[in-house]
């Protein structure tokens, strides 16, 4: 009686017209332990049906879209701080230069004397740097005179 | 919110491309392209049936340009059968036995069983996914389910004889 069905099912099943309710049915009675003897090789291939749809995707799924956002951000970031700290450190390097106050001798000879001072001290600084590299062209000069006589 | 079908995806790419390895691969490049889509797609169902378009494409796409002259691949798969020819002898009867039936069918004949014995799709769905018609899907489900059927019968016969 269960057989009959059964072998029908699997009739129109292999002519590829059983509904999905049909196709259950078969996947139930072949779980089952008591199955036909010649229809015992259909179960495997049940089995194998029901225990292919459990298998699943275990590996973590990345969403590079998401990533992409927040590794521009952080390089937008960045880069602004960077700026920033160049810009704050040579803002202070120039004061650090020229901090002269203003002020007459007459007031404060001390201070003027001072300022003064270090005025001069950049100035000649300043020249030192200047003769130093004529002071390459006087040796090229030199060695010219030594090879042209 | 795409990860309830993320399971189909990877059996339906694992399915074409056999390698777990490169199905994962699949997969994650197929949820990233519905994710990018995301905002298109409102409704869950035509979503699916959207993943299961794109995972076929994918892989078949990858298929061909692997079989386009790539040596090394075709040595995998030679190494791949080996290792699941060696399973065979050591158990007839196991399930791993029916996969490589299934496995040696032709690419559309397993994208059918794949879609219909094993997630159990409407014939609906299938043909909007294969963009096929529902009798050519009937008539190629029938030739797979019978070419399975007569390989097993024949294994099993062995068996006993």
């Amino acid at each position: 009686m269960v057989l009959d069905r059964i072998e029908k099912l699997i009739e129109s099943y292999l002519e590829g017209e059983t509904s999905i309710a049909e196709e259950n049915e078969l996947k139930v009675y072949f779980s089952s332990s008591d199955v036909a003897q010649h229809l015992q090789h259909y179960q495997s291939l049940f089995s194998y049906f029901s225990q292919a749809k459990e298998e699943q995707f275990s590996r973590e799924i990345l969403l590079p879209t998401k990533k992409k956002n927040n590794l521009q951000m952080w390089s937008i970031a960045a880069s602004v701080v960077v700026l920033l700290g160049a810009g704050t450190f040579m803002y202070l390097e120039n004061n650090k230069s020229d901090d002269f106050v203003a002020c007459s001798p007459e007031d404060n000879p001390e201070l003027a004397l001072q300022q003064t001072q270090k005025a001069l001290a950049l100035v000649s600084e300043h020249l030192n740097t200047g003769i130093k590299s004529v002071r390459y062209i006087n040796e090229y000069e030199e060695s010219k005179d030594k090879i042209f006589k | 919110m795409v990860s309830p079908f993320k399971d189909k995806i990877f059996r339906l790419a694992k399915r074409l491309l056999i390698s777990t390895e490169e199905a994962e691969d699949a997969t994650q490049e197929v949820m990233v392209k519905l994710w990018i889509k995301n905002e298109m797609l409102s409704e869950l169902r035509s979503m699916e049936a959207m993943a299961m378009t794109m995972t076929k494409n994918y892989c078949l796409d990858q298929l061909k340009s692997k079989r386009a002259g790539n040596l090394t691949l075709v040595h995998n798969n030679y190494t791949d059968s080996q290792a699941s020819l060696q399973q065979k002898m050591e158990d007839v009867d196991s399930w791993s036995w029916v996969e490589k039936i299934i496995n040696d069918l032709p690419e559309q004949q397993k994208l059918i069983i794949q879609m219909r014995d094993i997630e159990q799709y409407e014939f609906e769905d299938i043909a909007k996914t294969l963009g096929m018609s529902e009798a050519t899907i009937r008539v190629a489900l029938s030739r797979a389910r019978k070419t399975i059927r007569e390989i097993m019968t024949k294994t099993h016969n062995y068996g006993i004889g």
